[in-house]
């Protein structure tokens, strides 16, 4: 009588790419719609997206934020919390790594400088997380209103340090002076061409190498750490965790110390790897996209890392169509939209059949063996 | 199928060939069943044989996938509740349905009115109720709200409810698990004047002596099957147990004597009022020591969750103190459940999923819970993957834990062999206290035969064992002394060879017999 058990290659195989197949044409009716051929436009997507290394730097650049932002919700989510304000947490960790390049660009070596700029993403991250988490620790305000209303709080108090300390007299865009040089990142197609291997120019950087190290070590740290057994203990049951001799509130604090400080991390990629300076909006919606790729990837490091690849070719794949048959730049919300309205809210419709195929058809061929066996 | 044979005439219900399946699991599997009319029906099986399962498809909630259900010989498609209802089959949950705030009249008319206004309908429920009230001794407070009522009468307007509606047959499922032993057996006389005016009672249950003692005929569940019925006078307790389990069961274990040591764990005056500003304990005293085994009994609610959560470090207490082997809790000097870890208290709690365990868990995962930071499970950074998962298949090997598989969600265990990983948790820690909360809830029968003897292992082993149970027959088999609780008091306490069903009952409604008196005054002298 025992339930039978879905395997994973389900759960986490099949299950997604039938959603992203129904999101793929949802949006074909759209383009069919705007008189597109949607063949050509997923030709479009496709090609723009992969079908050059420039393509190719570019999916891979945003796959790269989005990796980070992700991470950053589902190591809260993990915890049973709903972390908003990865946009926040990731404009507040730029103007960490902008003050240190700022101040130490042309002084120190990069070697040096850039484990000092990585922390200062992480803590500054982390920062604008602690009053949230703290509120919610202590006072039960809820964590979704908070960051919300951080999100809103860091625009704000970044318009303000922009226009008053950091942008260069003289100058009329509120965007801080450009780095030193000796303090960017390294671009792919610059550290390649060392090797004889030649790129096109793209954003791409070597902080695609640091976003799949972290993202390997949130696995490490949930599913390895008494830190993340703790956090996950504290998601799934409170209760439990009260009972196990879990400091609930500590758990809370710590997690969205995490979270915030990954976050954070984007702004290596977005500022130090490529724009070299601090501009006014540059998360530009990338934390909110965090939430839709931490939902996709079933706030798991390796699904985190497949989204992020999905929504980095969306993104550039949509920004091509835009190019080509000069069509709203909303379009790529557009097709974010559908992919989270399949993938999230609407998992359970194709989840349900798919399982019970799978159970018939399992137990058609388990019955046989049985038989077979008698 | 018209061509009833002569017996059929005298059944108030028969199934035949009732199949059901939930995806991939068969919860009912050809089920017969003949109930006679005018009789008391019995039917037994363990958590997930499938009793509720085959009710609900009598009372219209699913559907069966094959099989026939005949009323009165009469072959009926009964697609909802309302079909059911129309054809006299009348059902009272385990958990009550009745609207807190309304009275008991007008929850009985609820869903039953009729004409334009509700006066009519209540003036001749008032009616109808009193009559019913004389004639089967269901007497309940007409105009009181109902959340003001005790459970026993909530049950009763649950039952007026159904014979309101025209109940010919009525199927009570668990009905006695929130009674004391004497709404119990005022429960059974009602059932039994039902039965005398014609009226079909179908009584689900687990609990073998009230089988015994209610019911005419049994049939008995297993795996979704029916594998019995019997003629209760024809059967016994023994032979019940066997059959439900397939396999000879203990249904009491011996006791042996054990050395009573020093006190391990006591408490002295402590009162506990939580966030809402509810007292749930008042002045509670009370030591366990060494070798011994002090049982808490009382209707579940009555301050005993609140009384093990205290000890356990969960809850602070507000007046009075607590001794855990040797170390002082107050109001002012609280001890955290870690801490209460540290100081060899194990803490096996009530409700193993809301506490004991992460269902979402793979179980040797769970099976750390509480002790996870401990150097035996921690490396410098990562946690010791395999030896968590070693020391966890050693455990369930040790304590018959099944399947013997580490990597299983916790949630797929069965009831029996979840409660055994939380015992073997806490046990294996070689605790010198032992709190424990209904330790065989929702637990096949022949898993508590087994959880029983680890129990007294423990005692004899020297362990401060501190039960806390809502089943009277676990608490008398297994406990030295026991004490009653009602309202967050302490009614008094009496020693197991002279507790019996009635005078605990009553301690239970907060009345303290003459005996018990003369043997605490005798205690005090």
């Amino acid at each position: 009588m025992s339930q039978q058990r879905i395997p994973a290659w389900i759960t986490v195989g099949v299950i997604p790419l039938a959603n992203v197949a129904l999101a793929a044409f949802a949006a074909g009716l759209v383009f069919w719609y705007l008189d597109i051929n949607p063949f050509d436009a997923l030709g479009t997507m496709a090609y723009g997206a992969f079908g050059s290394s420039y393509g190719w730097g570019y999916t891979l650049y945003y796959m790269t934020s989005y990796i980070f932002t992700g991470l950053a919700v589902a190591v809260a989510f993990q915890c049973g919390m709903f972390n908003i304000g990865g946009e926040g947490q990731a404009y507040i960790g730029a103007l960490g790594v902008g003050l240190v390049c700022l101040a130490l660009g042309g002084h120190v070596p990069f070697i040096i400088l850039l484990p000092i700029s990585i922390v200062a993403a992480a803590v500054f991250g982390a920062l604008w997380a602690l009053i949230p988490a703290w509120l919610q620790a202590t006072r039960g305000s809820h964590i979704v209103i908070t960051t919300i209303m951080f999100n809103f709080i860091a625009a704000a108090l970044m318009n303000y340090i922009l226009i008053n300390f950091l942008k260069p007299d003289g100058t009329m865009s509120v965007e801080s002076a450009v780095f030193h040089e000796s303090a960017w990142i390294p671009k792919m197609h610059d550290v390649l061409a060392v090797f004889g291997i030649s790129l096109d120019r793209s954003p791409l950087n070597l902080s695609i190498f640091w976003s799949l190290f972290v993202a390997w070590a949130v696995w490490v740290f949930l599913w390895r750490t008494r830190w993340g057994y703790e956090i996950r203990t504290v998601g799934s049951n409170a209760t439990g965790a009260q009972y196990g001799g879990i400091g609930i509130p500590r758990v809370v604090i710590l997690t969205m110390l995490v979270a915030g400080g990954l976050a954070g991390f984007m702004a290596l990629n977005v500022v130090q790897g490529e724009a070299h300076q601090i501009k006014l909006n540059l998360v530009n919606q990338m934390g909110f996209t965090g939430i839709a790729v931490a939902l996709m990837g079933r706030n798991h490091p390796i699904g985190i890392v497949l989204a992020s690849l999905l929504f980095g070719f969306l993104t550039q794949g949509g920004s091509e169509l835009q190019f080509e048959y000069s069509i709203d730049a909303r379009i790529v919300v557009v097709l974010q939209g559908l992919v989270i309205l399949f993938s999230g809210a609407l998992q359970n419709m194709m989840k349900h059949p798919i399982e019970r195929l799978y159970l018939t058809l399992a137990n058609r061929s388990g019955s046989d063996q049985a038989a077979a066996e008698a | 199928m018209t061509a009833q044979t002569d017996s059929a005439a005298d059944l108030a219900l028969e199934l035949r060939g009732i199949d059901k399946s939930f995806g991939a699991v068969r919860a009912n599997k050809h089920i017969d069943l003949k109930v006679e009319k005018g009789t008391i029906h019995g039917i037994v099986g363990e958590n997930g044989a499938g009793k509720s399962t085959l009710m609900s498809i009598i009372y219209g909630f699913y559907q069966a996938d094959k099989g026939d259900i005949f009323v009165d010989g009469q072959k009926l498609q009964i697609k909802d509740s309302k079909t059911a209802i129309s054809a006299g089959i009348g059902m009272v949950h385990q958990h009550f349905m009745l609207i807190q705030n309304f009275t008991a009249i007008e929850n009985v008319v609820l869903g039953a009115e009729s004409g334009n206004l509700i006066d009519d309908s209540l003036k001749k429920a008032r009616a109808e109720m009193e009559h019913l009230a004389k004639e089967y001794g269901l007497e309940v407070p007409l105009d009181t709200p109902v959340e003001e009522l005790a459970v026993g009468y909530q049950q009763r307007i649950e039952i007026l409810k159904a014979l309101y509606r025209g109940a010919k047959i009525l199927i009570l499922d668990e009905p006695t698990g929130v009674l004391t032993p004497q709404e119990t057996e005022h429960l059974f006389k009602v059932l039994q004047s039902l039965k005398e005016q014609g009226t079909t009672v179908i009584l689900i249950t687990h609990k073998l002596r009230e089988i015994m003692a209610a019911t005419d005929n049994v049939s008995v569940m297993r795996q979704g099957e029916m594998v019995a019925h019997v003629r209760t006078q024809d059967t016994s307790r023994e032979q019940l147990a066997e059959l439900m389990v397939g396999r000879k069961v203990l249904l009491r274990v011996e006791k042996g004597a054990s050395t009573v040591g020093d006190v391990k764990l006591s408490m002295d005056h402590v009162s506990l009022t939580d966030h809402m500003g509810v007292k749930r304990l008042k002045d509670v005293s009370l030591n366990v020591r060494a070798g011994e085994i002090v049982g808490i009994a009382g209707v579940s609610g009555n301050g005993q969750s609140e009384l093990l959560e205290a000890l356990a470090g969960i809850r602070a207490i507000n007046e009075g103190e607590i001794d855990l082997n040797g170390h002082k809790v107050t109001a002012d000097h609280r001890l955290s459940p870690s801490e209460v870890r540290k100081v060899g208290v194990g803490h096996i709690p009530e409700d193993r999923h809301r506490m004991g365990l992460i269902n979402a868990f793979p179980a040797y995962e769970a099976f750390v819970l509480g002790y996870h930071r401990s150097p035996e499970y921690n490396g410098k950074i990562q946690m010791k993957q395999k030896s968590m998962i070693d020391d966890c298949a050693e455990k369930m090997e040790r304590w018959d834990v099944r399947p013997q598989d580490p990597y299983l969600k916790t949630a797929n265990f069965s009831g029996g062999n979840q409660q055994k990983l939380v015992i073997a948790r806490e046990v294996e820690q070689n605790p010198d206290v032992l709190l424990i909360g209904q330790p065989t809830r929702g637990v096949d029968i022949g898993a508590i035969e087994s959880i029983h003897k680890r129990i007294l292992d423990m005692r004899a082993a020297g362990k401060a064992i501190l039960l806390v149970s809502v089943e009277l027959d676990e608490i008398r088999s297994l406990a030295d002394r026991i004490l009653v609780m009602f309202d967050g008091i302490i009614v008094g306490e009496v020693p197991a060879d002279k507790a019996d069903e009635r005078t605990l009952g009553l301690m239970m409604a907060n009345i303290v017999p003459e005996e018990v008196k003369a043997l605490q005054a005798e205690e005090t002298a």
